[in-house]
């Protein structure tokens, strides 16, 4: 279809003029590059390569496994799964009604520190078999009115909380919404431990996504509440939970940062939680929970790392010593004729 | 004859859908002709058939094979035979034109002889219903021509009423001259391009799945991200077919504005060309272009001759004679009322026809194709021609033929596509996961769906019952959509960009092939050209090779070397020192020799003293009579034109010298004239009437009555003169067969003559020279007259003019004496062996295609290494069915043939042809190794396996090709060693190829120089053409074009094997690289409850096929490079890798499809463990994907590559770079939701680690199974490869592998 194009040119027309002085001018140039023989390196898998790049693997990852499995160890960390126990023992049966009534819903819990932690202590508040990457859920929100004050007509991907009675909701689509509302206070042996909210967010976010000159407005007002509610003075860059709810989660199960203690919790320390259950995980079996946590330099508690990493490493050892072993039971001679097919069987040849 | 045509439009018809790609055809020629189109008259073919074979095997073969349906699955192959073989031999009473060509023993087409030459009536004018505007056109196949032609031919022409281009055009409408070759205009550009560019299956494929995202539930990506692609491509396209319109445009307008005289009023005024119309009387100048084809009225010459070239129309360079006809000659344009009316057939495209006749003053006479210049030619020897035009414009026949050549697909491709059906079940299989999971997840939450703060399917208004839905329509919509979605998001899984890809990267390979100095041939200063860029990798599998063997294998360089006059024989001591090949005992070169010689060749020739001495006797004596008419015939009998070079270029040196430049367009013609020249029998001027013969310094002229054009049928020619003394002669000169038939049987000492001469015949093709017959008669009485009315009669014919003169000529042909034979030689091109023994010892056979008698090949075979004397030569020749079938078995049953019954296998899949594939090479293994070794092995197996050479001969081959024996010759054939067949026509050629093409797997390469290799160069799944002595029509058809034979040796061994490890490669890798990514999004969307969540940002999506990963494949798709062309040339059997589809097979394909399916998963599932309970976003695990996939994508083609350059450094490091920095740009944008997400990431040592992570874990097992694979069972590439690098770094001499391995086993 297309390659009648270019073929059918000039020429036709009948012209030799076009055609005779082309002929004789294009001889080819010579140059390495033309001749494909520019210089080169042409790697070749020896032995000796083979076993010390299974070696360097290995020389590099166990140190790594090493040190990511020893600062997840000491990384202290305490979790209390509270979405059943925080229901009134009348309410057991049918939580969802417990949670959409208006009864008082503080909840008491305490938490033994079983290590010394050290501060800052990163509160976190973690939902499980909550999608927020669900496809509808990531999409509905809008940006471009969470940034600037003149934009926040700019509803139409927030559907279906985009406006209410005409006017556009702000902060709107689902995302903010859902705003997480369950609250924490702590305290220890009677003495209120002071949480820090401030700079729980990304800087990036505070600085240029969310505007400081952006209020909340009809936010929350419908009869059914999504999650919680904003104070409408206070400007959208100064909302941490809001900021941090709104970089939805990667996986369906998922922290998210409170607020941080920045003081140091002893070993032994019972420490007396007084939360408002009011986020509504009932009405799809999702779980709550409260972690306390310290970080080290590879984050949270987790041994993944640690572990593949030093799995890697010592696979890659056992790896260079057999393919060491090999090469000395059955060596082959790099470049050795002997192994081309058609010497290798003469007659045959069938397995090729 | 019926050669080229029927074919060419066959396998332009083969079902070849275009691949979706850019076009770059011009790069290799802007002149693309089609190929040429002879054809013949089938009625004539019919007749000689009839005559011959008359008797019992033609009714029941007619009967059974034209009722043949075409309805097998091979539509290609099949297509071939139904219009080959079914109509074979009808009985004689089916007058209508039916083709039948294989099937004439006499249609042997010798077209190293004379291949232009076939002039023959068309067939009927039916065949131009517009085709003007048609491009493809040449390429359909107009069954319906091939028989409706009787019934409608005389009623269909046209008119033209000299000077008067207001009548001629009045009744008929005719075209102006103006020309357009641009297809679009301004205003259509848009619909225009983008409906053809929309033609292909690729954009359809970009544009649904653009559409689909425009779908409100759909929207997966955002619009203009989706739309990204598309448009890109598009514009691109868009702005190339544009940019190449323009060219064209402006080509036009200069080509319609281009000035020409033209007879306005009386006198010949400018005019601009493209307000010239038919039947207007135009004057052309010295070395002008013509403007549009006309009847020639008038030259400079007063004999009416013009020169023309025809370079631009048929790539010839050679001049070409065009006449006037005698009655327009004397006519006074610009004093006289002319008027007349000429005739002629509807515009066509054959260049090589022209059928009109001119009616002048109530006289007809009859016009051909010597009366008419074509547009696009130029003048050239001739001060000015005048002509009246004829056809104008588009109906030129230049411009009627200008189409390009077919497009064919390549056998990678081929497999490629079987693969990529494989991909779009795993698409359909994912998608389809993807939508059952979302169906059952929200049938399980179906009651709380309105509540899912993550799902929330109605808007939360109060008070409205049942609630107004959003984006929900009900679970088998969404179930759908779900599946709709994930179409577009897994969309790359379909590599479509890996067409445009292949296409950059055959773009740079063809580059590489054109530029390379090994294939650079200077004598003509013919570099290699790319003429089809579809099918490079196809190089590097080839397995069989079909040579023409005239200017292939030789240099159609014709030397005058022996001749046979009365009996004797001269020449012999050079003969006896032609092994010596020099000319060191020449003899006195021509022009010292007698003295009295005042002209110059151009070239030097030997001549017999003895014979030289005989010619300058003054005696009356039979064998001096008989060899001055014999060296009369060689000035005499032929089309060759003198060129006197005073007239041409400088008049210097001295008077006395005028140098003769002849002119022909068959080379054994100019050997013979040049010949007969050296003898004293110099050619000197040659017109439509009248020839002059320079005898000795003495002029003779000699009057032409009228010549019989050298034809395939006939196979010889003649040529009717009347001597000055009033005698009338018949001069004929042509094949042995052809002309010892008509020779007089009468007298007893002709036959001792005829006996000696053919011994002298004999010894001569035994010593691979090339024979002609020489014979002449008296023309006398009533004979003459006879003749010459009914040669009137016939040349002036409108219809049937071909097979008409053919009876004149066998009416005057017949009973001729004797005279002599000629033996000329064809030099073997530089190479030639040393080529074909490499070719050998890559497994590839090489089978030659001759149209020379049986000896000349065996020759030629023999002194080309084709053939060596160790060989057991199974010769078929025969007669009849019978006997070929008789031959053929009892080959087979003595040296045990099995039998594969070919046509079963045909049918059967790629298994079975696979094992038979192994089964060849091991066999030419087997032969290829040293001698002394198969005789130690074992005594009994060398008897039985010495290998085979076949030799078998056109007739033979008529048998066998019609008549079922098919399958035994594929056996035998398979089984030897060495094919040649002689006495082919083009078309058995052709069947040839398509026999091996439809009955293996393997590739074919045809490589030809002559239009008698058309045929076979576009049935062949590679044609390559040589730019040789014959014209450049095999250059035309062809798909590769080069120099010379022995450059194919580094054409397939070195180009074909880079191209095809480089393409096989290349796709394997595109295909990972695609499905990779895919995969890690298909592992993620399980996580998000089935819903088409895409981590990964919109725009990288976009940009990772695009411009993360594109570059480095491209450049390792042009420059890698596992073995240097040293080794390569050194050790042919290298090339047996791409025979064993070694870089490209379905076991490949799958180990990659496993490595890509671990690679996903440690893809997604790394970070996934990492980060399963944290705070991590949806952004930054995107992000981390993203930059991790291309890493690892890029590396693991590091790992790959097997010569580093520079280029190849800075792509593959300059990729992740560029991938690094689109992520900081796009997360430096606030407005995206992922603003800021790479700069966090950075500071996150977590990050740094799992990337770490990813990519070795993922490369492990890769690695683990390159390092033991090499190890235990290293291919042979590698062992070239580790041997190539050893030896440079270490001074390492790696002595031939196959010596070396000898002596190793033993």
């Amino acid at each position: 279809m297309n390659s009648d194009g270019p073929s059918s040119t000039s020429g036709v027309g009948g012209s030799a003029d076009l055609a005779t002085p082309r002929r004789n001018s294009k001889r080819p140039k010579y140059s390495k590059f033309t001749q494909q023989e520019l210089p080169a390196c042409k790697p070749i898998l020896t032995p000796g390569w083979v076993i010390s790049s299974f070696l360097l693997v290995g020389i590099v990852f166990i140190p790594i496994g090493l040190a990511s499995l020893l600062a997840s160890r000491n990384v202290v960390e305490l979790v209390d799964r509270y979405e059943t126990a925080c229901i009134p023992d009348g309410f057991k049966k049918d939580k969802v009604k417990f949670i959409q009534s208006d009864s008082n819903k503080t909840c008491n819990r305490n938490l033994r520190v079983k290590k010394d932690m050290k501060p800052p202590i990163y509160v976190y508040y973690q939902l499980d078999n909550f999608y927020q990457n669900h496809r509808r859920y990531v999409k509905s929100r809008s940006d471009q009115q969470l940034k600037s004050k003149n934009k926040e007509n700019e509803t139409d991907d927030c559907k279906p909380e985009a406006t209410i009675n005409g006017k556009a909701i702000l902060p709107c689509g689902l995302i903010a919404w859902s705003l997480f509302n369950d609250t924490y206070s702590f305290s220890r042996s009677s003495q209120k431990l002071q949480v820090n909210k401030k700079d729980i967010s990304w800087k990036s976010d505070r600085d240029h996504k969310f505007g400081k000159d952006v209020f909340p407005k009809n936010f929350q007002n419908r009869t059914v509440k999504g999650g919680a509610t904003l104070n409408a003075s206070i400007p959208l860059n100064k909302q941490e939970d809001l900021i941090v709810w709104m970089r939805t989660a990667a996986l369906p199960t998922f922290r998210k940062l409170y607020g941080k203690i920045e003081v140091e919790l002893k070993k032994g320390d019972v420490i007396q939680v007084t939360l408002e259950n009011n986020y509504n995980t009932y009405s799809f079996n999702g779980k709550k929970k409260l972690v306390l946590s310290t970080t080290k330099w590879i984050g949270g508690k987790n041994d993944f790392i640690g572990i593949a990493y030093l799995t890697v490493g010592g696979l890659c050892f056992l790896l260079a010593l057999s393919f060491g072993i090999i090469y000395f039971v059955k060596p082959r001679r790099l470049g050795d004729p002997t192994y081309l097919s058609w010497n290798r069987n003469p007659g045959g040849g069938s397995n090729n | 004859m019926s050669s080229g045509e029927h074919l060419l439009s066959l396998s332009s018809d083969s079902p070849s859908p275009r691949s979706p790609h850019l076009d770059f055809s011009n790069l290799s020629s802007s002149l693309e002709y089609s190929s040429v189109v002879f054809e013949d008259n089938p009625q004539a073919n019919l007749l000689v058939k009839a005559r011959e074979l008359s008797g019992d095997a033609h009714l029941d073969l007619s009967g059974e094979h034209s009722a043949s349906p075409s309805k097998s699955q091979d539509l290609h192959s099949t297509r071939f035979r139904s219009w080959d073989f079914p109509m074979a031999l009808p009985p004689p009473e089916r007058k209508k034109g039916l083709v039948s060509w294989g099937s004439d023993s006499n249609l042997q087409h010798s077209c190293e002889y004379s291949p232009m030459s076939t002039s023959s009536p068309p067939r009927g004018s039916s065949r131009t219903n517009s085709v003007v505007d048609q491009v493809e056109i040449p390429r359909v196949f107009r069954k319906s021509m091939q028989f409706d032609d009787g019934p409608s031919r005389e009623g269909n022409y046209r008119s033209i009423h000299i000077n008067d281009p207001a009548m001629t055009n009045d009744k008929y409408r005719f075209r102006g001259n103006e020309i357009r070759t641009s297809k679009y205009t301004l205003i259509n550009f848009l619909p225009k391009n983008l409906f053809i560019q929309f033609h292909r299956v690729a954009y359809l494929y970009f544009l649904g799945i653009a559409a689909l995202n425009q779908l409100p539930p759909l929207a997966v990506f955002g619009r203009t991200a989706s739309l990204f692609p598309l448009l890109f491509v598009l514009l691109v396209t868009a702005i190339k077919d544009g940019y190449e319109d323009w060219r064209r445009h402006r080509s036009d307008l200069y080509e319609n504005n281009r000035k020409g005289l033209v007879l306005q009023s009386g006198k010949f005024l400018n005019k601009k060309w493209k307000d010239i119309r038919a039947g207007e009387v135009v004057k052309v100048c010295v070395d002008d272009s013509i403007p549009c084809d006309m009847v020639l009225l008038q030259t400079s010459d007063p004999s009416g001759i013009a020169y023309i070239q025809t370079m631009n129309l048929d790539g010839e360079s050679n001049l070409k004679t065009r006449y006037a006809r005698n009655e327009t000659i004397s006519m006074d344009f610009e004093e006289g009322e002319i008027s007349g009316v000429i005739r002629c057939e509807q515009p066509n495209r054959n260049i090589y026809e022209f059928m009109a006749n001119m009616e002048l003053d109530g006289q007809r006479c009859s016009l051909s194709q010597s009366n008419i210049i074509l547009r696009g030619c130029q003048l050239k020897n001739t001060e000015y021609a005048i002509g009246v035009a004829v056809y104008a414009g588009q109906e030129t026949k230049a411009m009627m033929n200008s189409a390009a050549s077919p497009s064919k697909r390549s056998r990678l491709e081929t497999y490629m596509n079987r693969e990529t059906i494989w991909l779009s079940i795993f698409l359909i299989i994912m998608c389809g996961v993807v939508a059952v999971g979302m169906a059952l997840w929200l049938r399980r939450h179906e009651s709380q769906l309105d509540r899912l703060p993550y799902y929330k399917k109605s808007y939360s208004v109060t008070g409205m019952r049942p609630a107004k839905l959003y984006k929900y329509y009900g679970i088998p919509m969404e179930t759908l959509f779900s599946f709709l979605s994930c179409v577009i998001v897994f969309q790359i899984m379909i590599p479509i960009s890996l067409y445009i890809t292949m296409e950059l990267v055959r773009l740079g390979q063809s580059f590489f092939m054109v530029n390379d100095k090994h294939m650079y041939y200077k004598p003509t200063d013919t570099w290699f050209q790319c003429r089809s860029l579809n099918i490079n990798e196809d190089l590097g599998q080839i397995r069989y090779v079909f040579s023409d063997k005239t200017g292939t294998l030789t240099e159609n360089k014709m030397e005058f070397k022996r001749a046979s006059v009365y009996g004797k024989n001269y020449g012999t001591f050079l003969a006896a020192s032609s092994t010596s090949q020099d000319k060191d005992i020449a003899g006195p070169s021509t022009a010292s020799s007698s003295g009295k010689k005042r002209w110059k060749l151009k070239s030097d020739i030997t001549v017999d003293s003895e014979l030289m001495d005989m010619l300058h006797k003054d005696i009356e004596q039979d064998d001096r009579i008989a060899a001055h008419k014999f060296f009369l015939a060689l000035a005499a009998c032929n089309t060759v034109i003198p060129v006197h070079a005073s007239s041409t270029c400088i008049e210097s040196v001295n008077d006395d010298v005028i140098a003769i430049d002849y002119q022909g367009e068959s080379p054994d013609e100019i050997a013979l004239v040049t010949a007969a020249s050296a003898y004293g029998y110099t050619l000197f001027e040659r017109t439509s009437g009248h020839i002059v013969i320079d005898v000795n310094g003495e002029k003779l002229r000699l009057d032409v009555l009228g010549m019989h054009e050298f034809d395939s049928v006939r196979k010889r020619m003649s040529v009717v003169i009347k001597l000055p003394n009033g005698e009338v002669k018949v001069l004929v000169k042509g094949a042995d067969t052809s002309v010892f038939n008509i020779l007089n049987e009468d007298l007893g000492k002709d036959d001792y003559l005829k006996q000696i001469t053919e011994s002298h015949l004999n010894a001569y093709s035994a010593e691979g020279l090339r024979t002609l017959v020489v014979a002449a008669k008296d023309l006398a009485g009533g004979e003459l007259d006879t003749w010459q009315r009914m040669y009137e009669a016939a040349s002036t014919s409108l219809t049937d003019r071909s097979s008409k003169l053919r009876q004149t000529a066998s009416f005057c042909e017949c009973s001729l004496n004797l005279l002599g034979a000629t033996g000329i030689e064809d030099k073997l091109q530089e190479g030639v062996p040393e080529t074909i023994e490499s070719l050998r010892e890559a497994g590839v056979k090489v089978w030659v295609l001759t149209g020379d008698k049986q000896d000349t090949a065996i020759s030629i075979g023999l002194s080309c290494k084709l053939l060596t004397s160790n060989m057991q030569r199974i010769v078929v020749n025969g007669n009849s069915e019978n006997e070929c079938l008789k031959l053929l078995s009892d080959a087979m049953v003595k040296y045990d043939v099995k039998s594969t019954n070919g046509r079963i296998e045909n049918l059967q899949l790629s298994e079975n042809a696979e094992t038979d594939n192994h089964e060849i090479p091991d066999e030419t293994k087997l032969n290829d190794l040293p001698y002394s070794k198969v005789r130690n092995d074992e005594g009994s197996q060398s008897t039985t396996k010495a290998p085979l050479a076949l030799i078998i001969d056109g007739n033979s081959l008529v048998y066998i090709l019609e008549k079922d024996l098919e399958s035994e010759l594929f056996d035998l054939a398979t089984a030897c060693r060495v094919v040649l067949c002689c006495r082919v026509a083009p078309l058995q050629k052709a069947g040839i190829v398509d026999l091996i093409k439809c009955r293996t797997e393997d590739l074919t390469l045809a490589i030809g120089d002559g239009a008698n290799d058309v045929s076979m160069i576009q049935m062949a799944d590679v044609g390559v053409g040589i730019c040789g002595q014959e014209g450049r029509q095999a250059v035309m058809a062809s798909d590769f074009a080069m120099g010379q034979f022995r450059f194919l040796k580094r054409l397939l061994l070195v180009h074909g094997h880079w191209n095809y490890q480089r393409l096989a490669y290349l796709v394997l890798y595109n295909f990972y690289r695609n499905a990779v990514f895919v995969l890690m999004l298909f592992w993620f969307m399980l996580f998000t409850a089935f819903s088409t969540t895409n981590a990964i940002t919109d725009w990288s999506s976009v940009f990772y096929s695009l411009i993360y990963t594109s570059v480095p494949t491209i450049i390792v798709g042009i420059l890698d490079k596992d073995l240097s062309h040293k080794t390569l040339f050194q050790v042919p059997k290298l090339y047996a890798a791409g025979h064993r589809n070694e870089s490209y097979n379905l076991q490949l394909f799958w180990i990659t499809m496993i490595d890509t399916l671990w690679q996903s998963l440690v893809l997604f599932f790394v970070p996934y463990f990492t980060f399963k309970v944290s705070t991590i976003d949806l952004y930054s695990i995107g992000s981390l994907w993203t930059i991790a996939v291309v890493i690892l994508v890029n590396l693991h083609l590091a790992m790959d590559i097997k010569r580093w350059v520079l280029l190849t450094h800075c792509s593959i490091w300059g990729s992740i770079l560029v991938t690094y920095i689109c992520l900081v740009i796009l997360d430096s944008i606030p407005v995206f939701p992922n603003f800021g997400t790479i700069y966090h990431l950075a500071t996150w040592p977590a990050y740094w680690l799992c990337i770490l992570l990813i990519i070795v874990l993922a490369l492990l097992p890769r690695f683990i199974f390159k390092a033991v694979g090499q190890t235990f069972r290293p291919s042979d590439i590698q062992i070239a490869r580790e041997a190539e690098i050893l030896r440079k770094r270490r001074g390492y001499v790696w002595s031939k592998p196959t010596e070396g391995s000898a002596d190793v086993r033993n």
